[in-house]
């Protein structure tokens, strides 16, 4: 076996030492995935020594290794959730029949894309946060940054691995290509509007891992319960790292408004201009923030009214988040009734439950956004600040689906272009929110004792370490 | 719909002329041996299946498999024949055409391929006389109604006796609500160039025209009266003898082929048909010679029937019959090549070396014939080309017809192109495999001709002539992927989608019979006015009239 492409290298519980189709496809993309890396991974922090989680196998002790290792040297390894024994096919027409271990040649084309919009995702996200590091609040969040990076740098391992072992050489050209894309590119953007847009500042990213990230983790659920095994068993290993990301976007939102909550109290100022002279984020930015990161993520889900999404449930490809949490896995008979806006008024319209699968999806994601919601409101009450952050109506601001660019307001009404127009600053960040998040943030904080300004310090470290524990060895 | 084919015993192609039940063969001594004469005379209730019976001389697939077996004994073992009469052997009726109770009572993937298969024939009469000079004369003593007047017209010559009742006529349209499916359309203005609006008013009178009127409007050659019908007849044929420019040659007899037929495909000397019906894919696999074959026309009489050139090429038409009409779920073929590629060109020696001899002319149109039948077969061929593969030479034909070919990429893996690629084999379309292939650049087919030795999967690719080479890694998932994906795939659009790309290029009357007519055939088969519960097909014979939907797409 090659000195790179090896079971130490590339820690694995897929047989990589005996795949020789595996090692041959990885052979040539391994030396491009870590161009890659070097090129569009975070910039500056390459040669320094980093606190990270390394997966070496999926059991309660491997899964979550810990130490000091160079970004460029971290192990990717390629992982599968243990095998559930005679797992059967859980909805769709082919329900309780068994799973399957290879793709089937009927279903290769629809997996494949599946697959690839998936992973695309992945390297997406480290492109659009690569200069991050050069703003962080501290070594403890540049560390979060970091190991953030690195798993979505592993959930794309996940996905070329599939497509290295159950696709061909096509799986083998979509994997180079999930390298070539690049986030915001005009010519080879990615294949997903979110992921495409700037996030260059931390209450950005903080959303993103959040809002965005969440998405990811619905696309992870109902991608578990595929009836192609070894999607289900390597999302469902992502979903134990995708978790992580989602604390780095909650608890980072949560101690912003911790912080600014407390400027406000102790300053009994509220006024927006007098609480960015005291140098934190007042609650009108987060909100407008939080709107723009939302609706672009629920983007992400498609169309309300799919007919992939219905064939991709009847063929048993993708199934809905917590399959087994439904009575009826064939979803044949119900109808979901969705709001359209059509000659100037709206209706209601029942659809077939297996074209809704986007919007069944979507409802899920809005219930779990609602309660990192529900707890950032709780951290502001608790400074008693008569302030709640809201999630916008599911309909404003889409680019996808039914009500895609239609002048919708945060309440959900239809109202006139120009309305929109008027009010756009109000419920998305103005070019003055941007410049002065961006501002605010000029500077980045190495020191692991401090913590910028606007942002409360966590609970606790990483791993029993202190806060203030030197997450980030910087080089010389 | 009632299918009488469904659950019935598998049909076989073979026969010879003394178990013919409807036509009879022989050759009357005034025209000194050198005319066939097919006497048709169907045994009402000799047809294929119960439920319908055989009146006025109308067929089934039954009396056309006894046809195509007659004229592949003319030409192998009845080399002095210089020209083919059909006749009738029943008073005042030539023939009826196909059996309308037959169809009803058949599914529509019946209906189709009995027509395809009918199609051939009538294609292989006419190239009898195009190939080999062996002219036909069809000898209307009676009515030529439907499929009747279709294999008159695919003779050379028509005599219709004017006698005031015998008429030739294309009835399906008024009468049934259909086509004339066997390529009556297009033969009447393709081929005996009727002025399309008389051939119009032809085709929408059901009872025909007769006499005076069929010789004006040139639907027949010449309409005498009762008394002279048999002088004309003679004389006609004595001047087919007369310019035929067919040669004597040896007789061939065509010895059965004798396959093994069982439930999961057939096995031959050379070919073996092996079904997975689970998959629905079958895989054709095509054996090359185990040791020398003739080189001289005197070694091939010789050998005869038995020479690997005519043996496997029988055994090929007979599995692609039995594949199309046996094995209706399949929806793919593997098409394998396997033993020695040099004994494949050593065989195939005699087609050029010897190419003007009439029996190894007679072999290269036999091959020929095969050829299009499996280009004409509604099943996605896929070639697979691996370590055990000898797509050499006229083997390497067969991947050239198919829809994809998939080329193992590993060390000794090869296939040969030889002169049999360069349009010894055309296509319907008159397109060699290669032009078709390489339609859109030309130049590709002379340099692929131009390679004279072995080609491996590199130089493949490079030349174009494959479609995928996955490595030893990936092959066995790549092409299980393959046929898996295909036989997912609606069978309806793919039959439409192979037919439309394998036939790139020119319009020829043949392309425009399998698919302009057949494609518009299959669609009205499919409609109400034809096989509703009300439709002009389903009601033939029946008191009530039928309802049409008369709106016009």
């Amino acid at each position: 076996m090659s000195n790179v492409i090896n079971s130490e290298r590339i820690p694995n519980n897929v047989g990589l030492s005996d795949d020789k189709r595996l090692q041959r496809a990885l052979e040539e993309w391994q030396p491009n995935y870590l161009k890659w890396w070097n090129e569009m991974g975070p910039e500056g922090f390459q040669h320094d020594d980093i606190f990270l989680r390394t997966a070496i196998s999926v059991d309660s002790d491997g899964w979550a290794n810990f130490g000091h290792v160079k970004m460029p040297d971290y192990r990717w390894g390629i992982f599968l959730a243990d095998a559930v024994k005679e797992r059967t096919i859980g909805f769709g027409d082919n329900m309780g029949q068994p799973v399957w271990q290879q793709v089937p040649g009927e279903h290769r084309n629809a997996l494949r894309r599946l697959i690839v919009t998936q992973g695309d995702t992945e390297p997406a996200s480290v492109e659009q946060q690569r200069l991050l590091g050069q703003s962080c609040p501290s070594v403890y969040d540049l560390r979060n940054l970091f190991q953030v990076n690195v798993e979505e740098g592993r959930h794309l391992w996940a996905m070329v691995y599939l497509l290295h072992s159950y696709f061909g050489r096509d799986g083998r050209e979509e994997a180079e290509a999930l390298l070539e894309r690049r986030s915001g590119d005009v010519d080879k953007p990615r294949i997903l509007g979110a992921f495409n847009e700037p996030c260059t500042d931390w209450l950005s990213f903080f959303m993103f891992t959040f809002f965005t990230d969440r998405d990811g983790k619905f696309q992870l659920l109902a991608l578990a319960e595929s009836a192609f095994d070894p999607l289900s068993r390597t999302t469902r290993f992502m979903l134990t790292e995708e978790a992580h990301h989602m604390f780095v976007g909650e608890t980072g939102i949560l101690r912003v408004c911790d912080r600014t909550a407390q400027v406000m109290k102790e300053s009994g100022k509220d006024h927006p201009d007098d609480l960015r002279k005291l140098g934190v984020i007042d609650f009108g930015t987060m909100q407008r923030y939080l709107n723009l990161w939302y609706s672009l993520s629920l983007d992400l889900f498609g169309s309300e009214v799919s007919s992939n999404a219905a064939s991709f449930f009847a063929n048993g490809l993708k199934g809905r988040a917590k399959e087994e949490q439904y009575e009826d896995h064939r979803a044949l008979e119900g109808v979901y009734t969705i709001d359209r806006f059509a000659e100037g008024r709206w209706s209601r319209d029942d659809i077939p439950l297996r074209n809704a699968m986007n919007e069944v999806l979507r409802d899920a994601y809005v219930d779990d956004c609602q309660r990192g919601v529900d707890k950032w409101n709780r951290t502001i009450a608790s400074h008693g600040i008569p302030v709640e952050l809201k999630l916008p109506s599911r309909k404003f601001h889409r680019h996808v689906g039914a009500n895609a660019n239609l002048p919708i307001d945060v309440g959900g009404n239809v109202i006139t272009d120009a309305a929109f127009v008027e009010k756009h600053d109000a419920w998305l960040p103005s070019a003055a929110d941007k410049a002065f998040v961006q501002n605010l943030m000029t500077a980045p904080v190495y020191d692991p004792k401090q913590m910028a300004n606007w942002i409360g310090a966590p609970k606790q470290g990483i791993k029993g370490r202190p806060v203030d524990f030197e997450y980030v060895r910087r080089e010389g | 719909m009632a299918d009488v084919h469904q659950n019935a015993a598998p049909i076989r192609f073979e026969t010879s002329p003394e178990r013919y039940r409807h036509w009879k063969l022989d050759f009357p001594s005034e025209y000194e041996r050198k005319v066939a004469r097919l006497t048709l005379d169907v045994q009402d209730n000799g047809g294929l299946r119960q439920g319908y019976s055989l009146k006025l001389n109308s067929y089934d697939l039954s009396v056309d498999i006894e046809l195509a077996d007659a004229l592949s004994r003319i030409r192998f073992e009845h080399p002095e024949v210089r020209a083919i009469v059909f006749v009738s052997g029943k008073d005042r009726i030539f023939s009826a055409g196909a059996n309308i109770y037959m169809l009803g009572l058949s599914s529509h993937t019946f209906k189709v391929n009995f027509c395809k298969f009918t199609n051939e024939t009538r294609l292989y009469l006419e190239q009898m006389s195009a190939e080999s000079g062996i002219a036909s004369l069809a000898a209307l003593n009676g009515t030529a109604s439907g499929g009747g007047y279709e294999l008159a017209i695919a003779c050379d010559e028509i005599v219709l006796s004017d006698d005031g009742s015998s008429a030739v006529s294309l009835p399906e349209v008024p009468l049934l609500g259909v086509l004339p499916g066997t390529g009556g359309l297009t033969r009447l203005v393709d081929k005996r160039k009727v002025r399309r609006d008389y051939a119009d008013v032809f085709s929408s009178l059901a009872e025909g025209v007769r006499g005076k009127r069929a010789v004006e409007w040139g639907v027949v050659d010449e309409s005498p009266s009762r008394a002279q019908f048999q002088q004309a007849v003679e004389l006609r044929l004595k001047a087919m003898v007369g310019r035929s420019t067919a040669q004597t040659r040896p007789s061939i007899k065509l010895t059965p082929i004798d396959g093994d037929y069982h439930e999961a495909g057939t096995r031959y000397r050379y070919v073996t048909l092996s079904v997975d019906a689970a998959r629905r894919v079958a895989s054709l696999t095509i054996r090359t010679p185990d040791n020398r074959e003739p080189t001289t026309p005197a070694e091939l009489a010789a050998k005869g029937a038995e020479a690997w050139l005519v043996r496997a090429f029988r055994e090929l038409d007979d599995a692609l019959l039995d594949l199309r009409f046996n094995y209706a779920n399949v929806a793919a073929i593997e098409v394998r090549a396997e033993g020695q590629g040099e004994n494949v060109l050593q065989a195939e020696g005699i087609l050029i070396d010897h190419a003007s001899d009439p029996l190894v002319r007679e072999v290269t149109h036999l091959i020929r014939r095969v050829l299009k039948r499996y280009d004409n077969t509604a099943r996605s061929l896929f070639a697979l080309v691996d370590d055990k593969s000898a797509f050499a030479g006229l083997l390497f034909e067969l991947a050239l017809g198919a829809d994809r070919t998939y080329m193992l990429d590993a060390s000794g893996v090869s296939l040969r192109v030889s002169p049999m690629s360069a349009g010894l084999f055309p296509m319907a379309t008159n397109l060699s495999r290669i032009q078709a292939h390489f339609y859109g650049d030309p130049s590709r087919a002379a340099t692929s001709l131009a390679e004279t030795s072995s080609i491996d999967t590199a130089r493949a690719r490079e030349l174009g002539l494959v479609t995928f080479t996955p490595d030893e890694l990936d092959w066995e998932d790549e092409v299980r992927m393959a046929f898996e994906e295909r036989a997912s795939l609606s069978p309806d659009a793919l039959t439409g989608m192979e037919a439309n790309l394998r036939f790139v290029g020119p319009e020829t009357m043949e392309t425009k019979i399998f698919g302009r007519l057949s494609a518009w055939q299959n669609w009205i088969f499919q409609r109400p006015n034809a096989t509703g519960q009300k439709g002009a097909l389903t009601l033939y014979g029946k008191p009530e009239r039928p309802e049409f939907d008369f709106t016009r797409t």
